[in-house]
Formats: structure tokens, sequence, C-alpha cells
């Protein structure tokens, strides 16, 4: 099995390391990198719980390889909040009741950060499809949505804040 | 008004007379200001700050020194004779430690087989033969996690294949003997039976109208989207065995680790920590299990097992798989009169079902649900096939779904035979508000209910009268709409301990709470939170009964070292069971209180009354003394001759189950070129007695009926004729996305437990037991007019095409 050292700047710091060509970008964060937020859920690009950003995209880490991310930018859920602040998502996953089990929580809230950045101002149809890619087995989505919503409106209101 | 408006005018008035009725209510009960936080408080979750910040610890999330990772391999074959297992090649693989088979296990001694939950016998590891695809054959222990993977593919079985049986009622015939290992060479496992057959019989020749209709309820998978797992940690030094496992139910699981393997129960240790949903298919133990932990003995090393998905959906227990032949019978009034039921429980290669030892069929004689009627008969029958062993519940409690989906549909073909709106026939056959307690020809003595109150809400919620004109507009304009109601009656919260038990442990539950010297206090209980938010309601239930802010109250499950015994969480019966515990111990540490609070105030124990969160004397509350007080006092400066500190443990079993029940109503457009199938709405009125978080509630009523929706519109398990699973991965078991779940409505009547200390009962299973009728109810009302009587689900839209081809609707 060929190594291959990797040089990736995950949630802003830099590492490199030497992973097999096979190892897939999940098991570098969560084995190497002991990034245990992202998780594993079914393998097939199915479920979403594995969701991080690639250079600012939502991919699937479980179908991804680790060699793929050579040189990129990726963002875990760890990313998510700054120090004791919240980012509004996580924020409103808390106050709307968007998680029960949390297992695919953070795989949500990364999917939902790509929607909120090319779609700051989703319906309630555009935030169903836009997390469509991700299962919940628990929430029955409802919250979720409200939980998506919220942060939307928080972040408009914090933007606009910011251009007066 | 209307004959249904008519009946419940009286929504929330108590009849004269009916001393065990309780009141029907819709407001929350709140007690407490916020900074307390007891019950009925929207409490955000105390567990969310590490859960969104990527924080909670997962099975998968424990990484120990020098841990070894294992892989199993798995039968290719449905039923097949192991000729040969050749590990040599897997063996010679650098970083491969062992190659663990059913004859290694048998030389440890007989751990080749274990009991499962039903006091039947299944295989760890086989020696002779495989009786199901995807069966664990054999488990390669390495040093890393993808090296364990690539030593499963050089292991070499040589297997000569057997005939499948699939069909129950092929399996019945006894041609293909699954379990030859058994003395009785037979695949039928056992027969039960429920209610008065003589009096049912007498019941269907005196009736009018009789009614029937086969359905099968699918074989269906809980899909949690965290796998089974587990890290087994023996210490050889200290002779300990640590297991980190994804269980619903640590203790139980303790006492059967401890049983099969001869390991002192002292010396086992399991830790369930954060488990990733759990909806019953995380109580059975399954043989990967039991492998790890021979792994970490035999190697003296922790050893990691996480399944993949496909091993998850082929391997691990299904639910339901009931084939169901149903009978109803009413009088010349159009009034229900019995019910008869014969079914063929299909259990795979073992009864691995996780029902109290009574309930070979669980609680399926619930199946007379909401609906007074003289008398009812049903029979099951179990049997072997060569699938994988089950049934869990998938989020119900013990085959409450299959039992409500039934007469929920029997009720809907009645009331359409009878040219009756199917609101009106239920509100004329339901067991009325004044017969409570209420005892059911299955003999269940329900608690309390008000079943006109919630369907008249969830009526009036969807505005019940308009969509029925919508609907008969729309079927002049050859349109299909069809409107659903499900009026069930669930039944959780085992036990009581005379008739309730988990292989002979009974089904009490418990809690322990410690008042810390400055008032703050640790709760343990024998349940498990798979994601319901214990730790937030007890919390508030704690804070309710002692005054002690919910935000002071650190709650724990999930370890047998430090946690009492208990059953675990399933079943809806963590609120009924442990929530009664938490509220009964906290009542006995009230009591102490008082002890403490007359010395202190230098008065009688008679002379204080509690208010919230103090003793205060009667008449003069300025003279007080706080629960914090007392806390302090209680370690500081307590009565000479009184134990020191402040806490107790409160073992409970309660006196019945509790039965919350709702009416949901769904509302379906159905596609006449390609049978597709879409909720366009969905209304659910669920009363599950007082509320303790109503934030809590409503998510677990949201997610319950997006499981409901799953099997009605969309999950099954699908098997070839060679007992090959057609669907082992979310790419073709297709669990419901945002986009297929529709934005749930829901409300809620109040009608309390009359005998839980709180007057709650369990909720998190009653929307998955509910949902599904209403919407094969809705999809059958879109088709009756064109001679649709019964659609199976998942109502797929292959399935509805057909339908209305058979109807003569849809081309070819």
């Amino acid at each position: 099995m060929s190594k291959h050292a990797i040089t990736v700047t995950v949630n802003g710091e830099q590492v490199t390391k030497e992973v097999d060509a096979r190892t897939l970008l999940v098991h570098f964060l969560r084995e190497d990198l002991s990034l245990t937020g992202t998780h594993i859920g079914c393998d097939t690009t199915s479920c979403g719980a594995c969701t991080v950003h690639l250079n600012g995209t939502a991919v699937k880490s479980c179908t991804v390889f680790a060699v793929q991310a050579d040189g990129a930018k990726v963002e875990t859920v760890e990313s998510l909040a700054k120090g004791a602040e919240l980012h509004p998502l996580q924020e409103g996953f808390w106050e709307m009741h968007g998680l029960q089990c949390g297992y695919c929580t953070p795989g949500m809230l990364m999917a939902a950060k790509e929607l909120l950045a090319h779609n700051p101002d989703p319906t309630e149809e555009e935030i169903r499809w836009g997390i469509s890619g991700n299962l919940c087995r628990c929430t029955g989505y409802n919250k979720i949505v409200e939980a998506v919503q919220y942060a939307a409106a928080k972040m408009r209101e914090s933007r606009e804040e910011a251009a007066v | 008004m209307s004959q249904v408006e008519d009946r419940v005018q009286h929504l929330h008035a108590v009849p004269e007379g009916a001393s065990a009725q309780v009141e029907t209510t819709e407001e929350v009960r709140v007690r407490t200001p916020e900074k307390v936080c007891g019950m009925g408080h929207r409490m955000k979750r105390k567990e969310d700050p590490r859960f969104i910040r990527g924080q909670g610890r997962y099975v998968d999330d424990v990484k120990l020194p020098g841990m070894l990772y294992m892989d199993i391999v798995r039968s290719p074959y449905a039923h097949a004779k192991i000729l040969n297992i050749d590990p040599s090649e897997a063996l010679a693989t650098p970083g491969v430690l062992a190659v663990i088979t059913g004859k290694d296990l048998q030389a440890a001694g007989n751990l080749h087989w274990m009991p499962t939950l039903m006091s039947d016998t299944q295989m760890v590891l086989p020696i002779d033969k495989v009786v199901y695809f995807a069966q664990e054959v054999c488990a390669v222990v390495a040093t890393e996690r993808y090296i364990a993977a690539d030593a499963v593919e050089k292991v070499v079985v040589d297997y000569e294949p057997l005939p499948a049986v699939v069909d129950p009622f092929e399996a019945m015939k006894d041609e293909v003997i699954v379990r030859d290992d058994k003395e009785n060479k037979t695949n039928h496992i056992w027969h039960w039976e429920a209610g008065d057959k003589e009096a049912t019989d007498k019941v269907f020749s005196e009736a009018a109208t009789v009614v029937k209709e086969k359905m099968h309820i699918p074989r269906i998978h809980v899909a949690s989207i965290e796998t089974c797992g587990m890290v087994a940690n023996y210490d050889p030094t200290m002779g300990k065995m640590q297991l980190y496992m994804t269980t619903q139910a640590p203790h139980a699981i303790r006492t059967v680790f401890a049983l099969v393997s001869g390991l002192p129960e002292h010396k086992i240790q399991v830790i369930s920590p954060d488990i990733g949903g759990g909806f019953g298919g995380k109580v059975p133990v399954y043989p990967g299990y039991v492998v790890c932990a021979v792994a970490s003995l035999v190697t003296g090393k922790p050893v990691k097992w996480i399944e993949d998905r496909s091993e998850n959906l082929q391997a691990d227990s299904f639910a339901r798989d009931y084939w169901i032949e149903a009978e109803m019978a009413a009088d010349a009034k159009g009034k229900i009169t019995g019910l008869r039921v014969k079914t063929l429980a299909d259990h795979g290669a073992a009864d691995a079902a996780a029902n109290p030892s009574k309930f070979p069929a669980g609680l399926y004689s619930i199946c007379t649900g909401s609906y007074d009627m003289k008398a009812a008969h049903v029979e099951v029958d179990g049997v072997y096939t060569t699938k994988p062993p089950g049934g869990v519940a998938y989020r119900c409690s013990f085959r409450v779904t299959e039992a409500v989906h039934m007469v929920e549909r029997m009720t809907d073909i009645m009331a359409h035979e009878l040219g009756e709106d199917p609101a009106d026939f239920r509100m004329k056959n339901f067991i009325q508000p004044d017969q409570f307690p209420y005892k059911s020809p299955t003999d269940w003595e329900y608690d309390s209910g008000n079943y006109p109150a919630a369907l008249q809400k969830a009526m009036q919620m969807i505005d019940y009268r308009g969509l029925r004109k919508e609907q008969a507009e729309k079927r002049a304009r050859g349109e299909l709409m069809g409107i659903g109601i499900s009026s069930f009656t669930e039944v959780v919260g085992a036990g009581n301990s005379r008739d309730f038990d988990i292989l002979g442990i009974k089904m009490f539950d418990s809690a322990e709470i410690r008042i810390h010297p400055t008032g703050k206090a640790i709760a343990r209980f024998g349940t498990k939170s798979q994601g319901q938010g214990h730790e937030t309601t007890y919390a508030q239930i704690i804070a309710e009964e002692l005054g002690i802010p919910a935000s002071d109250v650190e709650v724990e499950e999930g370890d047998t070292d430090t946690a009492p015994y208990g059953l675990g969480t399933y079943a809806s019966r963590s609120t009924p069971t442990a929530g009664a515990a938490g509220a009964m111990a906290a009542r006995k540490i009230k009591a102490k209180a008082r002890k403490i609070a007359a010395y202190l105030l230098e008065v009688g124990e008679d002379d204080l009354e509690w208010n919230m969160d103090r003793w205060q004397v009667k008449g003069s509350p300025d003279q007080h003394k706080t629960i914090q007080d007392i806390a302090f006092a209680a370690y500081t400066n307590h009565p000479q001759g009184m134990e020191a500190g402040l806490e107790a443990t409160d073992y409970y079993d309660p006196p019945n189950m509790t039965f919350p029940f709702g009416s949901y109503i769904a509302v379906v457009d159905v596609d006449k070129g390609t049978g597709n199938v879409k909720v366009r709405r969905f209304v659910a009125v669920d009363d599950c007695g007082n509320i303790i978080n109503p934030l809590v509630v409503e998510g677990q009523v949201h997610g319950g009926l997006t499981q409901g929706l799953a099997p009605a519109l969309f999950e099954e398990i699908v098997y070839d004729e060679n007992g090959q699973n057609l669907t082992g991965t979310f790419a073709d078991y297709l669990v419901p996305t945002a986009v297929e779940s529709p934005k749930w409505e829901t409300g809620h009547t109040i009608t309390p437990s009359p005998h839980h200390p709180l007057g709650a009962k369990g909720v998190g299973e009653s929307p998955t037991v509910g949902a599904p009728p209403a919407i094969a109810n809705a999809v059958v009302d879109a088709l009756w007019h064109l001679g649709v009587r019964h659609i199976d689900i998942p109502a797929t839209p292959e399935r509805v095409w057909k339908a209305l081809r058979d109807a003569g609707v849809s081309d070819d």
C-alpha cells in the first residue's frame, strides 16, 4: 500500500501526515487527528453524518480520500464555535431542539452552513432540500428546519448590523 | 352541531360519580418559576452543548492505548453447511493477530451459542451450518481497522448450500427445518392466544356485518444512524472486563454477560456512552458483541468492533414481519362487537424478540384498541425462517404497532363498508371517558383516556369537515385525495414486575439522588437515553419535587458501576418507571428534609408545610428552611441520632402500564399516473398525561411521526427467494429525508395517568404506532370508491399503481 504525505489545513491549522492512498478523509479526521465530531453512519454517501467542508463545499467525507484533501482547507463541526461563542446554527439547534441523539447533528450543521452560505434567506422547502442529503432518525426534521430558520435570521441580522 | 361535536361538547367535564376518572385539560401545568424549571417548562436540553460542538462521546469515539480492531466474516448464503474454515491466508497477513471461529468459542466454554432475550438460543459463531444471509461466521482481530477488513476477504470458507425457506407459510410445512439443532424437528416455535374464543365466536355468529382482511406488517429495520459496536477492554491484572457498548439496557446486558461467560458480575462494567439512536435495535445482544468481548479476553488488549451499515441492515434484529388475518364484527346499529385475529409471526432463525417472558407476541393483545367491544380473540404462531433473528420493536412497546395497525385498518374498513364517516364511526365506538379504568376483552386495564376529546381536537385542527367537502369536489373531477384517521391506544411503561420481566429479571426501574452540601445534586438512573433527553427531563422531575433548579441537577446513566440497577430504555418505559422512581426518591429526601427542618426551626414536623423548595411553618411562611439550607445542615448540623447526608434510592414497580393515546389525521394526494402518495397534511393530537417538558415531547412526537411515515410509504427489508437481502444499504432501504417528511402539525390533550406519581405516561413511541394506519387509511380512502379495499404497507408507488391498474384507472 503506497503512502502519501499530505498537507491539509484543518479548522485553520495546517497539518502534515503520511497516509495510505486508500485512507478515507473521515478516518483521517477521526483517527489521525482525533476530530471525532464527524461521524460515520452508512459508508455509501447516503446519510450525511460525515459531512465536512472541503474548500468551502460540503462533502461526505466517507467517500473522499484523504489524499484528495492534500493542499485543501477542511472544516469540521469543531470549527463552528469560537471559544465560548456558538455559531448561530449551533445556537439554533440548541434553542429550537433541532437534535436528539446528536449523531447526525455535526453533519446537519455543516450541510446547513453551506446552504446558508449560498442562500441566506431560504424558504422552508429550500431548507428541506438543502438538508436532504442528511438523514436524521430522531427529530422528524421539523425542528431542524426551525433551527436553520433561526440561524438564517440571526446571521442576516448580524450582517445588517455590520453594514450599518 | 353534528352528532360528533355533540358527543364531545363536554370535553373537559368530569362525569358525576366517576371517582377514578381524571379530568382532561389542554393547558400544560407549570408550578415552578423558570429559575427552578420543574415540570411543564420548555427547558433547553442540558445535554446539547456537547452534541452541537461535536463533543458527544459515542462508542466509536472511544480509543484506548494498544487497541485492536475486529471485523466479521459473514455468510453469503441464507442456509448452508459449513464444510471448512481456512484462516491461514488471513493469519499470514501482517497485523492480523487472530481469527476466532465457532470451534474456538466452543473450546472456550461453549460460548458458541447464547440465549436470546426470549429464552431461545442463537449461534454466536456457527460450527455446522449457517441459517441466515450475512450471519457471523468468524471474526478477524488485527492491529488496524483496514487490515482487519482486508483479512476478512482472505478467510476461505467452504459451504454446501441448503435450501432457504424465506416464506413463513412455507416454513410452517416443515419441509426445510431451520433449527435442526433442536429436539423437535419443526419450524413452529410457539402458539399463543389471548381473549375468549367461545365468546368471540358467539359474537361473530350474531353479527349483522363482518369484515375480513389479510395484511402484512412488513419486516423493517430501526436503522439508527449510529450502527452497533463495542470496545471491550479486559484487564488481565485486575480481572476486570470493561465493555463500552451501544446498548439500551446496560444492567440487563451485564447480568446476561455474567451468566453466559462465567465472569463474576462485579468484574464486568458495561458503559453505554452517548448512543446515536436506539429504537429497540440496541436492546439485543448480537454475536459481534460476544466475540469482541472474547477477543479482548483472549488477547488481553482492548478490541473495537463497529458494524458498517450493510452489516447493520442485513444481520441485526429486524422488527414486525407479522402476517395477519383479521375479522371484525358489528351489530345492526354499526357498533363494533368483536374482533378475531390469526397471525403468523416470522421470527427468522431464532426467536430473538425482546418481549417479557409471558408475552411471546409482546403486547399484541392490546389489539382491541380504543374501541369498546364485547369480545375478542387473538392467536399468534411464531415460526422460524432462514432470515436474521428478531424481532425487536422499532420504536414501539412490544408489538403494539402491529396491533394498532390491524385494528385501525379494520375499523376503517368497517366504517367504509357500512357507509359511515370514519370519524363518526370511531366516535360511536370509542371507549367513553366515563368507562375508565376500562377492562379490555383481552384483560388489559386501561388507566385513563378521553378518546373523543383527542379526535375532536384533531378534526378541528385540520378542518375535517372542510376536507371531506374538498375530497368530494376533487373526486368529482377525477382527482384522488384521501383522508385517513388513526385513533390509537398505546400500552407502555413495563412493568409491573408481576407480569413483566426480561429473562426473569423483573421490570422495575430505579433512581438514586444525592444532594450535595451546597444544595446541588447528582441523580443516577437505571435507564439509558439514546436521544430522548433524560439529562433534562429527569432533572426537571427532581426540580419539580424538591425545588432544586434543574440546572443544579447532574443526571447520569449508562455506567453499571455507578448507576442503580435498572432494565433500560425501550418500550416508552423511562418516564413511567425511572421517572417515577426519581419522583419517589425525591419524596423520600423531602421526608428526611422535613425532620431536619423541624430540628432547625425548633418546631414539630406536623407544624411544617412544603412550599415548592422549602419547608415552612404553617401560617408563618417567613419561618422556613429551603432545600439548600437543609442540605447544608444535613452534613453540618443534623440532629443527633440521625444519619448524616441527604440522599435516597427508589426502585419503582409500577402498579400498571400507562395507556397514552391520540388521534392522527393524514391527508394524501395520490398520483393516478405513477401511484405516488404525497402526504399533504398530517395532524397529530397526542395525550401522554402530564407533560414534563413540552419541547422534548414535541420533538419525540415529530421524530416518531417520521418513523411512522417510513414504514407506511418507504421502508421494507426485502429478500429474494434464496434469502438474500436486497435492501442492505441506504440506497435501497429508504429512510425518509426532510423532503419526504411533511411539516408535522401537533397538538395535545392532557389526561393524567391516575397511578403514575407525576400523572405522566410514555410518549416516544405513540407516533410511530399511530401514524402508519393513518397514512394507510388515507391511501385506501382515496381509492375506496374505485373498489380498492386494502393496500399493504409500505404503500409504494408500485403497489398503489398496481391497485389503480387493477381498478381500471391506470394504464399498463
